[in-house]
């Protein structure tokens, strides 16, 4: 069962995003960029939910989405590059490793002692970001355009580049997360979030599984926040700011950390409410969003990745057939 | 002296909380394949000495050795790598999940290798888990929710989960308590059963003396933080200070 | 020198105050109903816009001006009123007992919720409020120039702390409070109605959330955004001085109080900073706070 399980994925994630790369060349240009915004704030969500599968919640995660941001921003404005794969990769790694290094910090805490100790990292980074002029201060400093292997495209196809690259590097990513929930360490993660104590005695460390997860979460969260700027074409300290951390939250608690396509459509949703506000219902956006909330707690407390699940295990009963 | 006759030595072991004494000057010597209870009542130290030999509480003085590897000072989770598992008296297993699920998670935290992009249903991991639930007679309930399950299923699940890394010491703590009377026997014949031919050292706590008799060769007493009694079951059940202190009992048939 | 030490000492006793008042209800509903609401700030915003619209109708009724501090005493109690049954009653009490992070999250949600509602009723014009300021007049100390209004504020910290920390500790009801917080199961089992304390501690943090709001609006323009900041702040005093602790906010407040004013005058690129790296540092090093609130709760 389990090798064709993971063929079966493997192949459906590889047709999702050829699917939806050939989609985007018939969407309009602003509902490209939305979709890549939401693959930007869906890596961070991925983030938070490996960390809720082990039982925490982060309401920080400003803070790898702001080193992220400025680390593509800096590296474009101060070092010259500005190839968007290199960008998003360098991200990737560079805040992941800041993540291991804070991690050991951050995983002895539990519950809202870690809610609170990573919304104070993000808010520290937020109040030093906003007082360094050189870097723009609360303005943030824009970014130059994007190349992809030395060419820069035209004007009307820079959005679709950033959105297949990023289609492309987010699959990978989502194929490999899919993979380590299924594994044997994946699973200790959501033993240690039901019983530490018995994970404990039964000989694993719950320290470590929290500190992978964190590692992995602020990997994420960076290549969300390079992804994000380059997208913006600016960067600036509210990227730190805990009410944008409160957004990623807000997509993890809606998409629950049962499926990972769930967490890009909770981003996705943030994003167009978000978009279609502005014109249309502008003082009402945040209350649909919070209504969305609270009823998603209620009567959805496994999020909507729920019906996720039920659907590809559906599917995938029957391609075993 | 090192003396490698014994699975689990404790060498003067002294616990005090504040003015009550938990453990006085504590001296025991288990051989491998023994089957030992502890006995006495609630306070005696019986629990206290489990919770040392498991690393959650530390000894103010004296020593404990697995295999003559000193373990007093390491952490729970490093004791029970070392070869001591042990279960609880109030289940401790992982509630929203199948027992099927239980055991897949007993049986990756022993593993010492595995791999980060394979499926954990493996079948070789599938095989393994079926082969041991239905050691325990608990194929039935392989698929259904935990926190759904009865009582006694759900004692035997966490004995069951601690016995997956094959340890040199399984402790249980209070097998049979919360269990009906009626279904103490058939759970440790049944823990008996999927015991035997491994030569394990057992080491269990009880209050109920039938158990203790029928399932034991060896019974420690306990009183007042102090060992009063140690030995087969005639000789423990008869010593008056053991009746008086702990069984209540004044004559006792040896088994 | 002596009037730089004495200006950073007022502005610190100042703004710490104003935090104190803040957090107080902060701290209090944490400690009685473990619940770390989030929307406090977001009642505070909508004591703000109560007291900015209720004002200048006083005034416009012609009411002696000595009287206005009743007529924002009173837009808080209407506030708290009003929001009370809506939150405590209708929305959280369905989660009692569930994961603490959890009850955070659905305070995060009616945050949210809070904020477009502002929108709604007041529209995106910013209000403001300014005559009540005036009524207690200046006070000049050599170079320096307060307005007796601020200074007030002192006053009306160590007033609701007072009273607060008295109405606990030394009345019957106080202690029916205390006995919900330690054990809230033995007090119901001991006839206590522990649903009612519950709805009054909502009531008493929330009304003192509002009265932040309404005192503050005679000195910023009560605009939308005036929550965001406060959430933030009012959870650092609260998580450095304990949750649940009313001496801890006391010096939670003070501590960040005085550490932002010795910044804004020597050191204004850690003006932001200090508040948070105060609070990254007391989760690390002491994460149950300086004073643990009271909630000693044996499992």
């Amino acid at each position: 069962m389990s090798q064709k399980f993971y063929t079966n994925i493997f192949f459906q994630s590889i047709l999702l995003m050829i699917l939806l790369i050939v989609v985007g060349i018939f969407i309009p240009n602003w509902l490209v960029f939305v979709m890549t915004k939401a693959i930007a704030y869906g890596l961070v969500g991925l983030g938070i939910i490996t960390l809720m599968r082990g039982g925490l919640v982060s309401f920080g995660q400003g803070l790898v989405f702001g080193i992220g941001g400025y680390t593509a921003g800096l590296l474009g404005t101060q070092a010259g590059l500005t190839d968007a794969i290199l960008l998003l990769f360098i991200s990737f790694v560079f805040t992941g490793f800041l993540g291991l290094i804070i991690a050991p910090l951050l995983a002895r805490y539990r519950d809202i002692f870690f809610a609170m100790l990573s919304l104070a990292f993000s808010m520290v980074l937020y109040g030093i970001l906003i007082k360094i002029d050189a870097i723009g201060g609360s303005d943030g400093f824009v970014l130059p355009e994007s190349t992809y292997f030395g060419i820069e495209p035209l004007a009307e196809y820079a959005d679709y580049s950033l959105y297949v690259v990023s289609i492309i590097m987010t699959g990978i990513i989502s194929i490999a997360l899919r993979y380590y929930y299924n594994s044997t360490p994946g699973l200790i993660a959501l033993a240690v979030r039901e019983n530490e104590l018995r994970v404990e005695y039964l000989g694993s460390s719950a320290f470590n599984v929290t500190v992978l997860n964190f590692t992995i979460a602020a990997g994420l969260g960076g290549m969300g926040g390079a992804l994000n700027g380059i997208a913006l074409g600016h960067i600036d300290p509210e990227f730190t700011y805990w009410t944008t951390s409160g957004e990623f939250v807000f997509i993890s608690i809606l998409a629950g950390y049962l499926s990972v396509p769930a967490v890009f459509l909770a981003a996705l949703l943030l994003e167009l409410v978000r978009s279609f506000s502005g014109r249309y219902f502008p003082d009402t956006w945040q209350l649909i969003l919070g209504v969305f909330l609270i009823l998603s707690i209620i009567f959805l407390p496994s999020g909507i990745g729920s019906f996720f699940k039920k659907f590809f295990d559906k599917i995938n009963k029957n391609i075993n057939k | 002296m090192p003396n490698k006759k014994y699975v689990l030595r404790a060498d003067g072991i002294n616990k005090s909380f504040g003015a009550v004494v938990a453990a006085n000057d504590i001296n025991i010597n288990i051989s491998k394949g023994e089957k030992v209870s502890l006995i006495g009542s609630n306070g005696a130290g019986k629990t206290t000495f489990m919770n040392m030999v498991t690393g959650y509480l530390k000894p103010d003085t004296g020593s404990i050795y697995l295999n003559d590897n000193d373990i007093t000072q390491l952490s729970p989770r490093v004791i029970t790598q070392k070869g001591i598992s042990r279960s609880f008296q109030i289940p401790q297993i992982f509630e929203p999940m199948s027992a099927w699920e239980n055991m897949l998670i007993a049986l990756g935290t022993s593993q010492k290798k595995y791999s980060y992009f394979q499926n954990a249903r493996s079948k070789e991991n599938s095989d393994y888990i079926d082969e041991m639930l239905s050691k325990f007679s608990l194929n039935e309930f392989a698929h259904r929710q935990v926190s759904e399950l009865p009582g006694g299923v759900r004692k035997l699940l966490d004995i069951a989960m601690a016995l997956v890394r094959k340890p040199d010491i399984l402790l249980l703590d209070e097998p049979t308590s919360g269990v009906g009377t009626e279904e103490k026997y058939p759970l440790m014949d049944t823990v008996a059963k999927a015991l035997s031919g491994e030569n394990l050292t057992v080491i269990f706590v009880e209050h109920d003396m039938d158990i203790v008799q029928n399932y034991s060769d060896r019974i420690i007493a306990f009183y007042q933080g102090a060992v009063i009694a140690d030995g087969n079951s005639e000789k423990v059940l008869n010593n008056r200070s053991v009746q008086e202190y702990v069984t209540g009992k004044t004559q006792v048939k040896a088994k | 020198m002596v009037d730089e030490i004495l200006t950073i000492f007022l502005d610190g006793a100042i703004y710490a105050s104003w935090l104190f008042i803040v957090a107080l209800g902060l701290t209090f509903v944490f400690g009685v109903l473990k619940i770390l609401n989030i929307a406090h700030g977001g009642i505070y915003a909508l004591g703000a816009y109560s007291t900015a619209t209720l004002v200048p109708l006083f005034y416009l009724l012609g009411m002696p001006e000595q009287f206005v501090i009743i007529a924002m005493l009173f837009s808080a109690l209407a506030v708290a009123i009003v929001i009370t049954p809506i939150m405590e009653r209708g929305i959280l009490r369905r989660f009692y007992g569930q994961d603490e992070v959890l009850i955070v999250l659905v305070t995060y949600a009616i945050y949210l919720v809070l904020e477009d509602v502002q929108k709604l009723i007041w529209g995106m014009n910013s209000l403001y409020v300014s005559e009540p300021r005036e009524i207690l007049g200046a006070l000049e100390l050599g170079d320096l120039y307060y307005v007796g209004y601020d200074l007030a504020l002192i006053g009306l910290a160590v007033f609701c702390g007072l009273a607060l920390w008295l109405a606990l500790n030394k009345t019957k009801s106080g202690k029916i409070v205390l006995a919900v917080i330690h054990n809230p199961e033995i007090s119901g089992c001991m006839g206590v109605n522990v649903n009612r304390v519950y709805l009054s501690a909502f009531f008493i943090g929330a009304f003192l959330a509002a009265l932040a709001g309404s005192f503050t609006a005679p000195l910023i323009s009560v605009q939308v955004g005036i929550s965001v900041a406060v959430v933030i702040e009012s959870f650092a005093v609260v998580i450095i001085g304990g949750l649940g602790s009313i001496p801890g906010a006391v010096i939670g407040a003070l501590i960040i109080g005085m550490a932002r004013a010795a910044c804004v005058h020597k050191l204004p690129e850690a003006e932001i900073f200090i508040m948070y790296f105060c609070m990254a540092g007391m989760l690390i090093f002491k994460p149950k706070g300086l004073f643990e609130g009271s909630q000693a709760r044996k499992i």
